[in-house]
């Protein structure tokens, strides 16, 4: 029950909201600051304690209700460490996307907090469902008010990129949809009834070749979330355009549902075929790693920059799902969230300069560094966490996605540690032509205020925390993953396609 | 005739007789409010004599019609759209022309269509044709002073003439291959009547499904849609879109399911062709267009491209599929695009008369009627097919039908067609979200409740409910299909 009150609370928050602002406002961003907040206490709440490594059964909390009988649709949400994770980012990042928003919003408020928040609980629908109708609609509900975010509060092609947005990724879900009810049928045709229950699925025999082709009907609704090149061409446009709060749940939630959907379906549903497919995804995933470096490189918007070293990044993602062995496995899930944390961060640091300067153009910044100390000095922070620096949290994340791909195929390998070099690259020069230079006596601009850096103090505690001490994160999400893994290594060595 | 029969029959005898009353009381009653206060109550008078006719079970009346479970479905739709249609029209600004012939024939249509939905036998079926057809040429026509509208009713006038000739051409070939005009007498397997039956019968089928095509406008006999959309007045041409089509395809999908006709290898060909020409070209011609109508036309033929996916797959799973998905496709069909006309219907009345026409005169209409706006956002997310819309349950039994049927081929071209779909629909999302060019008039609160409100808000209400709890749609529609199938 109390994950269907996650939800409820975020979308009546949003209600709430858009309610409230027709009198005042300022009082949405309350309402909505108290409902998230609320919420991730809520999330917190649900951390396991004890001896979870040894705990028995990987499911924390669960919640199933009826909803379509007739099809063998539940309502089925539940919670395993994993999708605490998750969650839990999702929730922190919906904070800082309220925090962030504060000056940012001053147009029709109510309804921009209500789109905000439905996006947040879609979201948070996605990890949570268990059942493949039902994760289905939270997959295509959370676009919608994604796209009025973009489209109406964004920057100046926002209709161009918002369109783009929705096409690519529903395009690509229908295909997925396709492969969602040939899956039913599939269990249908075996046992009889019609499902579309995770857990049934996942103990079925799929025959023939079909399983090979409903695994890429997932992968490309996946990948093109991810985003895996070729099909990340949305991405740089709807991360430039949106408002800062849509750069950051875009980067640092809607991205992870891609990596969250292959570990969870993927890999689990179709052990065999995934396996057959490693080899194609290694190489998308060192493509995406190499092309997006270089094309961050070569942007000179902010914004465009760290939207293509997202693409990089989520190519280490791409890696550690395939290569499905624990220490690989690990690194995704952290390098998810170091990556939602960091970037996330950056698209702020990215708004906060476009607040103060009108412009996004690196070419137009410069001697930021006297300028506004703080902010430079943050900026340069989150550069080199996302570049890898040892001690926050995208280090851990690489460093394990690495070793465990190793053991997998050595020359993945190295080609995707060149992209560590690359981020390197692009993340320095970010910050030099940025934030280094003469500032030409220009006249100093308004550094961060409190609540500018009471957020990127939030994110910069948890990206200390997740490098220095990710422990208590692993312990957390090693049950999902021995359980993900024991499913697999039964189907496999039953011979299970 | 038994009592029986008659109790049966009781929906189609209210409304025959309310047909009757009417014409009585509108040659001396000149008020349009009482008319259309009357024609809504014989309406909903009729659904309410449903639950009576199905208590006797299936029940064939004479060799002519069947009071069955499906019929009594698409009768109790198709009445309460008509219903909404009146109440839409009740508010549509037509100067200089009285309403109440105008709810006449919408009663007579209304009456049609329910009479083609419970046919059993082919002069049945060409009665419900061409009650339903002619009522549409006098509607569309209605405002003949309307240059638009005079020219839509032409066209209709002789399409729908040419297309009902073709099928009853095609009715007397299938009646020289098999002899008999029962559905179901009329299958393939009954015994060659005479020399050269098979000939007959495949051009008989030929010409039939020609002259269907006309009346749900698939490609390549759709050239006349948008011309009516756009002509017609709004609250008929959401009568034409919906309840006149969707009663042609479930009486077609009635025949082909009780004469077995779908065995015939070439018709499944055909149609595929027809169905995957039809999304494709439909969505691709909606794109060029700028107008609200217009577009709205050739989505339409994009829709019924998708639904004939449901007819396409009648071989699977002894068809039990194929009629949830045409059952649920039509719903969703209905339901979405009343909606539609009926937003286009009411910004004609608020803005008097002056209905908009481009996609520009859209414009800030988020901001200035936020609920008309909301609800036109709902309407086209269902077109769409957007989860928690019935528009999305229509596409996912589109979906289950071509995929238990293994027709992959076909759902990539649904697959293609709803995404070039999605652009169009988006692209009137983002008109309505752009800031007027005038200013805007922010205005909220709701507005006060009219006939045309209430009307648009119950469809609103239906979008969500069945895509929300589409439960009890899915157990009425299977009861449906189980009774044909």
């Amino acid at each position: 029950m109390i994950l269907v009150l996650l939800i409820v609370i975020l979308l009546a928050g949003g209600i709430a909201a858009a309610v409230v602002a027709g009198r005042n406002p300022e009082h949405a961003r309350y309402v909505s600051l108290g409902s998230v907040l609320l919420a991730l206490a809520m999330g917190l709440g649900l951390w396991p304690g004890g001896d979870v490594l040894n705990a028995d059964g990987a499911w924390l909390v669960g919640y199933r209700a009826a909803w379509i009988p007739q099809l063998g649709i539940s309502l089925h949400l539940a919670m395993d460490g994993m999708s605490l994770l998750l969650v839990l980012l999702t929730l922190f990042l919906g904070v800082v996307c309220v925090l962030v928003s504060w000056r940012e919003i001053t147009e029709k408020v109510g309804f921009y907090h209500l789109n905000l928040l439905w996006t947040l609980a879609g979201v948070v629908g996605v990890f949570l469902a268990v059942d493949l109708f039902l994760f289905f609609v939270f997959w295509e509900v959370m676009l919608v008010p994604m796209y009025f975010l973009i489209s109406i509060w964004g920057h100046e092609q926002r209709e161009y990129a918002a369109l783009k947005f929705f096409i690519f990724t529903q395009a690509s879900s229908l295909l997925m949809l396709i492969a969602i009810v040939a899956l039913a049928l599939v269990h249908r045709d075996l046992h009889g009834y019609v499902t579309f229950n995770y857990f049934d699925l996942l103990d079925m025999d799929i025959p023939g070749s079909t399983g090979y082709w409903l695994m890429l009907g997932f992968f490309v609704a996946f990948a093109v979330k991810l985003p895996t090149v070729p099909a990340h061409t949305w991405l740089p446009d709807a991360h430039t355009q949106a408002p800062t709060a849509g750069s950051v749940i875009l980067a640092g939630v809607l991205l992870k549902t891609g990596g969250y959907g292959l570990l969870r379906f993927v890999v689990p549903l179709f052990p065999e075929p995934a396996l057959d497919f490693a080899p194609v995804a290694f190489a998308l995933g060192v493509a995406g790693i190499l092309y997006g470096a270089v094309l961050a490189f070569a942007q000179s918007d902010f914004k465009r920059l760290v939207a293509y070293s997202s693409v990089s990044h989520m190519g280490f993602v791409l890696l550690g799902v395939f290569a499905w062995n624990a220490a690989a496995v690990n690194g995704a899930i952290l390098q998810m969230l170091a990556h939602g944390v960091s970037t996330s961060a950056l698209f702020m640091i990215a708004g906060l300069l476009q607040y103060r300067l009108h412009t996004r153009d690196m070419g137009e910044m410069g001697g930021l560094w006297s300028r506004a100390p703080r902010l430079a000095a943050l900026a340069m922070f989150f550069a080199v966490a996302s570049l890898g620096l040892p001690g926050l949290g995208n280090f851990v994340g690489e460093f394990l996605i690495l070793l465990g791909t190793f053991r997998v195929d050595v020359l993945t390998t190295v080609l995707a540690a060149i992209g560590l070099v690359g981020a390197s690259i692009y993340s320095l020069y970010l910050v030099q032509r940025a934030f280094h230079g003469p500032d030409d006596d220009a006249p100093r601009i308004e550094d961060l205020d409190r609540r500018e850096m009471t957020s990127l103090a939030m994110l910069t505690v948890a990206i200390v925390w997740l490098g220095l001490y990710p422990q208590p994160v692993i312990d957390v999400a090693m049950p999902s993953i021995r359980f993900l893994e024991s499913i697999v290594a039964f189907r496999v060595e039953a011979g299970l396609p | 005739m038994s009592a029986a029969e008659f109790l049966a029959m009781a929906p189609l005898l209210v409304l025959a007789f309310g047909c009757v009353a009417m014409m009585a009381m509108i040659a001396f009653i000149d008020q349009e409010q009482t008319a259309a206060l009357v024609a809504v109550a014989y309406l909903l008078l009729a659904v309410l004599c449903v639950p009576l006719a199905a208590s006797g079970g299936a029940r064939a009346v004479g060799a002519l019609l069947v009071i069955d479970a499906w019929a009594l479905f698409f009768t109790t739709l198709f009445l309460i759209g008509g219903a909404l249609v009146v109440l839409q029209a009740s508010e549509y600004p037509m100067p200089g022309y009285r309403k109440g012939e105008l709810y006449l024939l919408l009663m007579l249509a209304s009456l049609g269509a329910a009479v083609l939905v419970s046919s059993r036998h082919f002069a049945t079926l060409f009665l419900g044709l061409e009650l339903l057809g002619i009522s549409l040429v006098a509607m569309v026509a209605y405002p003949v002073g309307w240059r638009g509208a005079l020219e839509g009713g032409v066209k209709y006038l002789v399409l729908s003439g040419a297309s009902t000739g073709i099928v009853l051409f095609g009715i007397a070939l299938l009646y020289a291959a098999t002899g008999s005009l029962e559905f179901a007498g009329s299958a393939l397997h009954a015994a060659p009547a005479m020399p050269l039956s098979e000939l007959w019968m495949a051009a008989g089928l030929a010409l039939l499904l020609a002259g269907f095509a006309f009346k749900l406008s698939l490609v390549p006999f759709h050239l006349w849609t948008p011309d009516v959309y756009q002509g017609a007045p709004a609250p008929v041409t959401g009568f034409l879109a919906t309840v006149s089509k969707g009663a042609v395809a479930a009486a077609l999908f009635r025949y082909l399911a009780e004469s077995g006709a779908w065995k015939h290898e070439p018709v499944i060909d055909v149609l595929i062709v027809i169905a995957v020409v039809s999304m494709l070209a439909g969505n691709l011609l909606a794109l060029l267009q700028d107008n609200m109508r217009r577009i709205l036309a050739y989505s339409s033929i994009a829709h019924l491209g998708y639904l004939l996916v449901a007819f396409i797959t009648l071989a699977a799973d002894r068809g039990d599929v194929a009629g949830e998905a045409l059952g649920a496709y039509i719903v969703a069909y209905l339901v979405t695009t009343l909606g539609a006309f009926g937003v286009i219907a009411h910004l004609a009345a608020v803005r008097r008369g002056r209905e908009p026409g481009s996609l520009d005169e859209y414009r800030g209409l988020f901001w200035s009627r936020p609920w008309l706006a909301a609800a036109f956002t709902l309407i086209l997310l269902s077109l769409a097919g957007i989860p928690l819309t019935v528009g999305f349950i229509g596409k996912f039994y589109i979906f289950a039908a071509g995929a238990s049927a293994s027709h992959w081929g076909l759902l990539v071209a649904v697959v293609a067609g709803s995404a070039i779909g999605l652009f169009y629909y988006l692209r009137i999302i983002l008109f309505m979200i752009r800031p007027a060019a005038g200013g805007v008039t922010v205005s909220s609160g709701l507005p006060p409740l009219t006939p045309a409100r209430f009307a648009l808000a119950v469809l609103a209400l239906f979008l969500v409910w069945f895509g929300v709890a589409p439960g009890g749609l899915i157990a009425a529609i299977r009861g449906a299909v189980h009774s044909i199938v």
